[in-house]
């Protein structure tokens, strides 16, 4: 017998009688809708991003600007930043080249108010590698997509089809000396959140 | 066929304990842990509906596996992803090894899989002229320093920075006594970022694997499995069969309590679900089974399998904060180390449901409740009639057995103990008498609670 037979059919012999599968629903009764936005930057600020209150776009160009001065690539999903970015060479790349992006500006449409984690899915990456090789990484989010906890960022995002989809949680981070925290593990130095107030 | 390990879990304690501030240190640090865990948790009133919800849901999966398995790869292969099934640890190590040489490289970067640890891929693999690099910085210190991890979340948390700065020095050219964790971060990103960008093979782990999409979720904060994965043309990815949830929804459960319980942390900074390959690229996902069949049989040991591989079992355990990690000799050390180790090998791990105190702290913070305190009990029954106790201890127990049996007995020895203690302390108190080691012997009563009895109220 292959080794696939050899195992189900021990798994089969040996697992316990049926137990029922519980719900998850009494669980979301717990979740505070209440000033989602102060939750998810008090949160954010705490895992070491760094947030800020937007009205459009034009803001995030400042900000980028003032932050990541000229000479640098830059890259980006929202073809509104095409003056400030490259929103199109870059994907035809091959993911190893990306290795010298400055500061990868990607919009999610899904933001959990409770980690600071924010949803993002494979079109919305460009490339897949790209918010995890970039230096530094820019998100915007819209503050209606902001949801309470993780039970319904599920709910919201349900099965999607995309071949590959993160939760992105501040800058990358290690505390594997010590215990001393570090930012900047392997991916990013650092994470900027854009929450964007416009409908 | 098993063979004894030359040092047991006491022996390798001691010599853990030979340098007390180290084990004071490594003791504190752990502790701190702990409490970063509380203060997470008890920010969420429903965390005892969550444990409930994780325990049930692992419950339901073990009872039905065999289907959860087989809708898992039925939706994996859908997606394009190849999966294999391995027996066991040999089989799984020939698997990744052939599909290494099917794309002939000879070498490999891997991120954290306790899995790969539990089979000795790496070991393997260097046998066969396959060179690895593990890419989680932990695992990467203790790579370079020759060791296994000494826990499963924080592989190198028995090592002071100085020592890793001294690895630092020999294998990545920092400078002679550099010890700040900044500037040894800094190099390993630089070290590791040149590996990433030039190996065509990746291996990560597999924290969730979803049966009802075929998708399955890797955990990091380093965000070293995603750079691995996605700069590799390959993506191997090794799970063990309990790893099963049933469905997506469910990941909001896991991942609720999984970074919490370990770090504190609201969730790690990458939770990153892999679905498809990207286009050109391969993906694989190989299913071990390695003893966990055999582990599902067991009535009083089987819940064992619905770990999460949290490590607050660890940081909690008065044992494993003094002893260290390795004086466990297995892969998965600690309290959970010392359930699920019997099962691979029951002579060989005959010491560690011994490590204990049974304090059953360690069962109190399990995220998916598995009664981690009552299953080191039950194996200490299961070892002892088994006959894989060492043979002082059988000696012992057999004397305690005979001085408990009968009241006439027990009265003479006990007054005999406290004659002894009071005009021959020296008889017990002694080197070959271990308890000595780190303690006291308590003061003997003058007499015992019969004698007291008897001269208070057995008058009326």
């Amino acid at each position: 017998m292959s080794s696939r037979g050899k195992i189900l059919s021990a798994v089969r012999a040996n697992q316990p009688e049926l137990r029922a599968l519980p719900d998850v629903e009494p669980l979301k009764a717990y979740s505070s809708q209440e000033n989602l936005l102060g939750q998810l930057t008090t949160v954010a600020t705490n895992i070491g991003a760094k947030v800020y209150e937007i009205k459009n776009l034009d803001e995030v160009k400042t900000v980028i600007q003032n932050n990541f001065g000229s000479g640098k690539r830059l890259v980006s999903t929202l073809s509104e930043l095409g003056d400030i970015a490259d929103t199109n060479e870059y994907l035809s790349d091959l993911p190893v080249q990306l290795a010298d992006v400055e500061l990868a500006i990607l919009q999610s449409g899904l933001a959990v108010a409770e980690n600071g984690a924010i949803w993002i899915t494979e079109d919305q990456m460009g490339q897949r590698v790209l918010p995890f090789i970039t230096q530094h990484l820019a998100i915007v989010v819209k503050t209606k997509n902001i949801v309470a906890t993780m039970h319904d960022a599920y709910g919201s995002i349900g099965i999607t089809t995309q071949g590959f989809g993160a939760f992105i949680a501040g800058p990358s981070k290690t505390a594997d000396i010590e215990q001393s925290l570090v930012i900047g593990a392997h991916g990013p130095r650092s994470m900027s959140l854009f929450l964007l107030s416009e409908d | 066929m098993s063979t004894m390990p030359t040092k047991d879990h006491a022996e390798l304690a001691g010599q853990f304990n030979a340098d007390e501030n180290r084990v004071d240190w490594h003791d504190e640090t752990l502790w701190w842990i702990r409490q970063k865990r509380d203060k997470a948790v008890n920010q969420l009133p429903e965390w005892e509906l969550l444990r409930e919800t994780a325990s049930k849901i692992k419950e339901h999966v073990l009872s039905n596996l065999g289907n959860y398995l087989e809708a898992f790869e039925a939706n994996a292969l859908a997606n394009g992803v190849t999966v294999h099934w391995a027996a066991d640890a040999k089989e799984h190590n020939e698997i990744v090894h052939q599909i290494i040489k099917n794309h002939g490289v000879n070498r490999m970067v891997k991120s954290k899989s306790m899995l790969t640890e539990e089979c000795h891929l790496n070991e393997y693999l260097a046998e066969n002229g396959i060179e690895v690099i593990d890419s989680d910085l932990g695992e990467r210190i203790v790579q370079l320093a020759k060791e296994p991890p000494s826990h499963i979340v924080l592989p190198c948390i028995h090592k002071k920075k100085e020592e890793i700065g001294d690895l630092f020095h020999e294998h990545l050219g920092t400078p002679a006594g550099v010890s700040d964790p900044q500037i040894l971060t800094e190099t390993a990103r630089q070290h590791l970022r040149e590996v990433f960008l030039t190996r065509k093979i990746a291996l990560t782990g597999v924290n969730f694997a979803v049966a009802e999409t075929g998708e399955f979720v890797v955990c990091t904060n380093e965000g070293n499995a995603d750079m691995g994965a996605h700069l590799s043309e390959v993506h191997i990815a090794s799970m063990g069969i309990e790893k099963i949830i049933p469905k997506r929804e469910h990941l909001g459960v896991f991942l609720r309590l999984l970074t919490r319980s370990a770090t504190g942390q609201p969730i790690t900074t990458y939770s990153s679900h892999y679905k498809r390959p990207r286009s050109g690229q391969q993906m694989h996902i190989v299913i071990v089974d390695n003893g966990r069949s055999v582990q599902l049989g067991r009535k009083d040991f089987r819940n064992s399998l619905k770990c999460i591989r949290c490590g607050a079992c660890m940081n909690t355990c008065p044992v494993y904060r003094r002893s260290g990690g390795h004086s466990y000799h297995n892969a998965i050390s600690g309290p959970i180390g010392s359930i699920l180790a019997p099962n691979l090998d029951m002579e060989k791990y005959a010491d560690l449901p011994f490590a204990s105190t049974l304090c059953g702290s360690c069962s109190n913070v399990c995220p998916v409740k598995i009664d981690i305190h009552d299953q080191l009990y039950k194996w200490r029954q299961v070892i002892v009639k088994a006959g894989y106790t060492t043979k002082a201890k059988t000696a012992s127990m057999k004397m305690m057995q005979w001085t408990l049996s009968s009241p006439g007995i027990y009265h003479v020895a006990g007054k005999a103990g406290r004659m002894v203690m009071k005009y021959a302390p020296f008889a017990v108190n002694n080197a070959l008498n271990p308890w000595y080691k780190q303690r006291d012997m308590p003061k003997p009563p003058a007499e015992s609670f019969d004698e007291w009895y008897k001269k208070n109220r057995g008058k009326k």
